[in-house]
């Protein structure tokens, strides 16, 4: 038994990521909007500035992802994922790139041809979050973080499962 | 249980207390008859008559079939005077379990006198009430123990009941069925008051806020500048305020926010200090709530505070 | 009593030492690791299965008092939400599935056997996989706990909160496999239980002589049988819904959320008496022990095992009052909840008759008896005022309920428990266990109970709902959940010191005679601890109290000779007819293998590694499948003869 309380303990040391939940990003008071850099090259140390590790493989952010969403009404362009007015997400296309702070980049600057710009009125962790979850839309992110099926009507499932 | 302020909470009232006293004296007496059977002087001789304590058994088995049937029948009749409340002229309100808040939709025949709110719920004294209930994500329940017992807020499944508050008073509900994160923290607030103050208070709830078309004070400068942070900033991609171009349904309607006894779904008294606070950084008060931190320099954060305590 | 209507005559003859050393060694495992994971005893496996399950308790013993002292004050920040609610979903489903469903099991396992005058129970292989499917489900849900995958829906786990939508990630996941495995190990111990009561009882002991737990456990075996399946469709289908995206809870499709609180209900109504009853059944068979004479009203007591298992299967929806019942269907419900108060109360009444006719000895186990009733008796008054409809309303879901289960729950089947390790200690372990310190311990876990929940039925009537992580200032609460906080940590004292007392006594208790307390059922008959093939001469049974009806002049009891019945060159149990047990025929044990650990760790591979992906099931069955094969693969013929 010791044994077992044991490996569980070590276990617990290299506990899940992908179920991490981080309710209070960064602190509450005011901060400078994040910037978007047009390369990773930088002066000094190595910094994580863009933030974006702790959502992108993590599944509930993916969540939380989905339901902004569903509720900023990325649906009302994008669909689930298939497109209509704006492009398909779920495609293997991307015009402004698939990596994390770009397409935190064209959420937040806006694209021409319609994406609005949402710098200012979405916090960094939200944008983070619907990265994530527009990440998981395009399969660029482990298959366990993929949603399931939502309780809405339509379609079973925006991502995978269902295999 | 206690503290009936309804007519429905009465009635389980009514009920309550003869059950609590007839259970405990036959708890009691069980306790009696155990402590009598294990301390009772034993004669060495002694010849057990298992018929005479068959008889005693017997007894107390037809006492308790006896008791239970009683208890039984008023159950019964409890239930039909609960569901038998007079249900003419009553109001009618839909209350919506969101995690973790709750939307309040007063209806009417007249469309212009629908009434969209959140978290605090008037109700005229003497008139019944038709709550229906609905839930928008998971299952939520609805308590307001001084009025009526719960009713489940179950996702897909609209239902009804009455109730009718018999005296005025303000009371917390507070969500009953676990529903995540902040289960602990969905509260809301329920004014039972006389009919003339309910419609006072329905009437100006009715109106559209209204932000100074011209600041002529520094007040009034204060409430348009507020107005603007919460029209550009993300308050507005998830809340409404009637009279304004925030529109959205995510969040709570804050049309006449300062008019609320509390803030946060009934966690924290409605002062400015805690609006700010709220405003600011919700997760260090409702960690996992749907609203998140906002980054405004201490100015714009002045000014939308005024804003929203003008909400009045 | 008369004697027994056996057409076998009673054998004068016992074994000699030599043919005693035979089976010595027949029924003895291999020493070391390889005889420790093969085994196929019973008493060791069902000791191994009492011992884990207390370790589990322990561990989610402390997750209650984490939530205790994160509740002691208004506002605290210890836990958090997310943590918080892991922890009592953790707590709730290893006290139901992994705690009391199967130390009750277990419990049965080790004593239905020699009570009923058997060497073994009836599949002994299938009884160690059930073994190792507990322990790996076990394990799945705690080591996932400690790995933030705590399942967080509450034990009940309501969609859609455990759905797809708003239960992200593997939490909830982890909780349904856990529950499978849980049902799996549980159905195996119901058939073990009744196969071995209804064919392998000693010559003699015919039903209506059948001790009262051997009783409890085949009505609560039946009871499993009927109820697990339920929750294993009902988690089943939430597995699906999560991972491959069907659609029978959400409402959006057609399905339906209260399809999950029936089903789970349905299975969750009488799992509370499968836990209640092997209490009541422990109860009954230590009270005569305790009270020197036979339990009063062995027929009554009978009967209301047997009715509260049926009506316990029509009361299920009382923890749906809330949802919003129609008036007729409520009141059915309520009446059939009322009603199963009165199968409770004639056993009761009956025990309270025991006592007053018998002669008690306040013994420590006796201590926990009178426990029972003191805190038992107002689990089941609170239950009866939650079976109306209207009291419901404003009782459901509210701190009174906590109140309420903890009571039926800790006075009803654990301290029983309690009770009955003190009593059986020295037959599992060959030593006493402390009367002293139990006394001590005894008195830490009543007060620690009582001033932990008493409170606590205050707390629901002024409004404090239940899983609530924290509570504001100002409410009324403070004092009562600071009073809660101080009872569990005295209710920790008290357990802590009985898991000592045990240690000690296991260590370096006074040695313990066969028959310590002149108790009257077969398994004080043979020595503390029981040898491996447990009676030596398969006991001949004159009566409901074996132990007291023997003849005069004879031993401690009479034994059919083996050298007629059994061969004591094999490991052989006796099969007798199910109404009579008259001698049937003998049946060949099998032996010692390793392969119910292989097959176990193969369903643990397979069910854990569904989790992750649908593939988990096809390779996983054929994984299953090897061991199987080889565990069915026929052997040489073992010898069947009928005994006459």
């Amino acid at each position: 038994m010791k044994r077992l309380v044991i490996v569980a303990l070590l276990l617990s040391i290299a506990a899940c990521d992908r179920e991490a939940r981080e309710y209070r990003p960064g602190p509450p008071t005011a901060s400078p909007a994040p910037f978007v850099r047009q390369t990773p090259l930088q002066p000094g140390a190595p910094t994580d500035l863009l933030g974006s590790a702790a959502y992108q493989e993590n599944r509930w952010a993916v969540s939380e992802g989905q339901r902004l969403y569903n509720g900023f009404n990325c649906v009302g362009c994008h669909a689930n994922g298939g497109g209509g007015i704006g492009p398909a997400l779920a495609d293997r296309k991307w015009k402004y790139g698939s990596e994390p702070d770009q397409i935190f980049a064209t959420i937040v600057e806006g694209r021409a041809e319609g994406m609005p710009s949402f710098g200012g009125k979405i916090g960094n962790a939200e944008v983070w979050r619907l990265v994530a979850y527009v990440r998981a839309l395009g399969k660029l992110t482990p298959e366990d973080t993929w949603p399931s099926r939502t309780d809405d009507i339509g379609e079973a499932s925006p991502v995978g499962n269902g295999q | 249980m206690t503290d009936a302020f309804g007519r429905q909470a009465a009635l389980i009232e009514r009920l309550w207390w003869p059950t609590l006293w007839v259970l405990t004296a036959i708890y009691i007496a069980v306790m009696i008859a155990l402590a009598y059977a294990m301390l009772r002087r034993r004669h060495v001789d002694e010849v057990k008559s298992e018929v005479r304590t068959a008889r005693w058994v017997g007894a107390a088995i037809a006492g308790t079939v006896v008791i239970l049937f009683a208890y039984f029948i008023s159950d019964l009749f409890t239930a039909r005077a609960i569901a038998g409340i007079e249900r003419k002229d009553g109001v009618t309100i839909e209350v919506t379990g969101l995690q973790w808040w709750w939307r309040v939709e007063y209806s009417d025949s007249v469309p212009e006198r629908r009434l969209t709110t959140a978290n605090e719920i008037h109700i005229p004294v003497g008139r019944p009430v038709r709550i229906i209930t609905s839930s928008a994500d998971v299952i939520h329940s609805f308590w307001i123990r001084e009025l009526h017992g719960k009713r489940d807020l179950i996702p897909g499944d609209k239902s009804e009941f009455w109730l009718r508050a018999d005296s005025a008073g303000v009371f917390r509900g507070q969500c009953a069925e676990f529903c995540g994160l902040e289960h602990a923290k969905m509260a809301l607030v329920v004014v039972a008051e006389p009919e003339a103050q309910f419609q006072a208070w329905y009437d100006r709830q009715l109106s559209a806020a209204r932000v100074p078309p011209v600041a002529v004070t520094r007040a009034d400068s204060l409430i348009r500048s507020g107005h603007d942070v919460f029209v550009t900033k993300a308050c507005v991609m998830c809340h409404t305020i009637r009279g304004t171009t925030a529109g959205s349904s995510i969040g709570p309607d804050l049309t006449h926010l300062a008019s609320r006894r509390m803030i946060a779904a009934g966690t924290r008294t409605n002062t400015r200090g805690n609006l700010a606070g709220w405003v600011v950084d919700p997760q260090g008060i409702k960690p996992g709530a749907l609203m998140p931190p906002n980054n405004l320099t201490p100015a714009e954060l002045e000014a939308l505070i005024s804003f929203l305590e003008s909400l009045k | 009593m008369t004697s027994p209507e056996l057409t076998h005559p009673v054998p004068p003859t016992r074994l000699d030492d030599e043919e005693v050393a035979n089976l010595e060694e027949v029924w003895t495992d291999r020493p070391g690791l390889y005889g420790f994971l093969a085994t196929v005893d019973h008493k060791r496996i069902a000791t191994r299965y009492i011992v884990s399950a207390f370790f589990f308790f322990a561990l989610a013993g402390v997750g209650a008092l984490m939530m205790r002292t994160q509740l002691a004050l208004p506002e605290n920040r210890l836990l958090g939400p997310d943590f918080y609610r892991q922890v009592f979903t953790v707590h709730g489903t290893t006290m139901m599935f992994i705690f009391a469903v199967p130390v009750m099991q277990a419990v049965g396992l080790y004593l239905v056997p020699l009570m009923i005058g058997t060497r073994n129970v009836a599949f002994p292989r299938l009884n160690a996989l059930g073994f190792w499917v507990y322990l790996i489900g076990s394990l799945l849900l705690w080591v996932s706990f400690f790995m933030n995958t705590g399942p967080d829906a509450g034990w009940f786990s309501y969609v859609p909160l455990a759905g797809p939508e708003y239960g992200p990630g593997k939490r909830s996941d982890v909780w349904a496999q856990t529950i499978t495995f849980t049902e799996i190990s549980a159905i195996i111990s119901a058939i073990e239980i009744i196969v071995t009561v209804f064919k392998q009882r000693a010559p003699g002991m015919t039903l209506n002589r059948v001790p009262l737990f051997v009783w409890a456990m085949v009505v609560t075996s039946f009871m499993v049988l009927f109820a697990m399946p339920t929750v294993a469709t009902a988690s089943a289908m939430l597995a699906l819904d999560r991972l491959v995206g069907t659609h029978f809870f959400n409402v959006a499709e057609g399905g339906d959320p209260l399809l999950w609180q029936h089903l789970f209900w349905f299975f969750g109504h009488p799992e509370v008496y499968i836990i209640f009853i092997p209490a009541t059944g422990l109860i009954s068979s230590m009270l005569p022990a305790l009270t020197r004479r036979e339990v009063f009203g062995y027929p009554l007591i009978l009967m209301a095992l047997v009715g509260t298992a049926f009506m316990s299967f029509g009361l299920w929806v009382h923890h749906m009052f809330a949802a919003g019942i129609p008036m007729l269907g409520g009141s059915f419900f309520t009446a059939a909840s009322v009603m199963i108060a009165i199968p409770t109360g004639v056993q009761i009444f009956c025990w309270i008759a025991t006592i007053w006719t018998g002669r008690p000895r306040l013994t420590v186990a006796m201590h926990y008896l009178l426990g029972f009733f003191f805190i038992f008796v107002i689990g089941g008054m609170t239950g009866v005022m939650i079976a109306s409809v209207p009291l419901d309303w404003q009782l459901h879901d509210s701190f009174f309920i906590v109140a309420h289960f903890h009571y039926v729950l800790i006075g009803g089947a654990v301290f029983p428990l309690l009770g009955a390790v003190h009593h059986w200690f020295p037959k599992v372990t060959g030593r006493m266990m402390s009367e002293k310190l139990g006394r001590i311990a005894f008195w830490f876990t009543f007060a620690g109970m009582n001033i932990t929940f008493f409170p606590m039925h205050f707390l629901g009537i002024y409004g404090m709902p239940r899983r609530v992580y924290t509570y504001l200032d100002g409410l009324g609460w403070n004092g009562l959940n600071l009073t809660a906080t101080i009872g569990s940590y005295i209710l920790a004292v008290g357990v802590l010191l009985f898991v000592f007392n045990a240690v000690r006594s296991r260590l370096a208790g006074a040695p313990a005679s066969a028959d310590p307390w002149g108790a009257d059922t077969l398994e004080w008959a043979t020595s503390s601890p029981p040898p491996s093939y447990a009676f030596a001469n398969i006991p001949i049974v004159h009566g409901r109290s074996p132990m007291w009806t023997r003849e005069p002049g004879e031993g401690a009891v009479t034994g059919l000779d083996s050298k007629e019945s059994l061969d004591e060159q094999q490991r052989m149990t006796l099969i007798t007819s199910v109404i009579d047990a008259r001698p049937d025929g003998r049946h060949k044990d099998p032996n010692p293998t390793i392969l119910p650990m292989l097959a176990g760790l193969a369903i643990g591979g397979a069910l854990i590694a569904c989790l992750f992906t649908p593939w988990g099931l096809p390779i996983g069955s054929v994984l299953v499948l090897i061991p199987l094969l080889l565990w069915g693969y026929p052997h040489k013929p073992a010898a069947e003869a009928e005994v006459e």
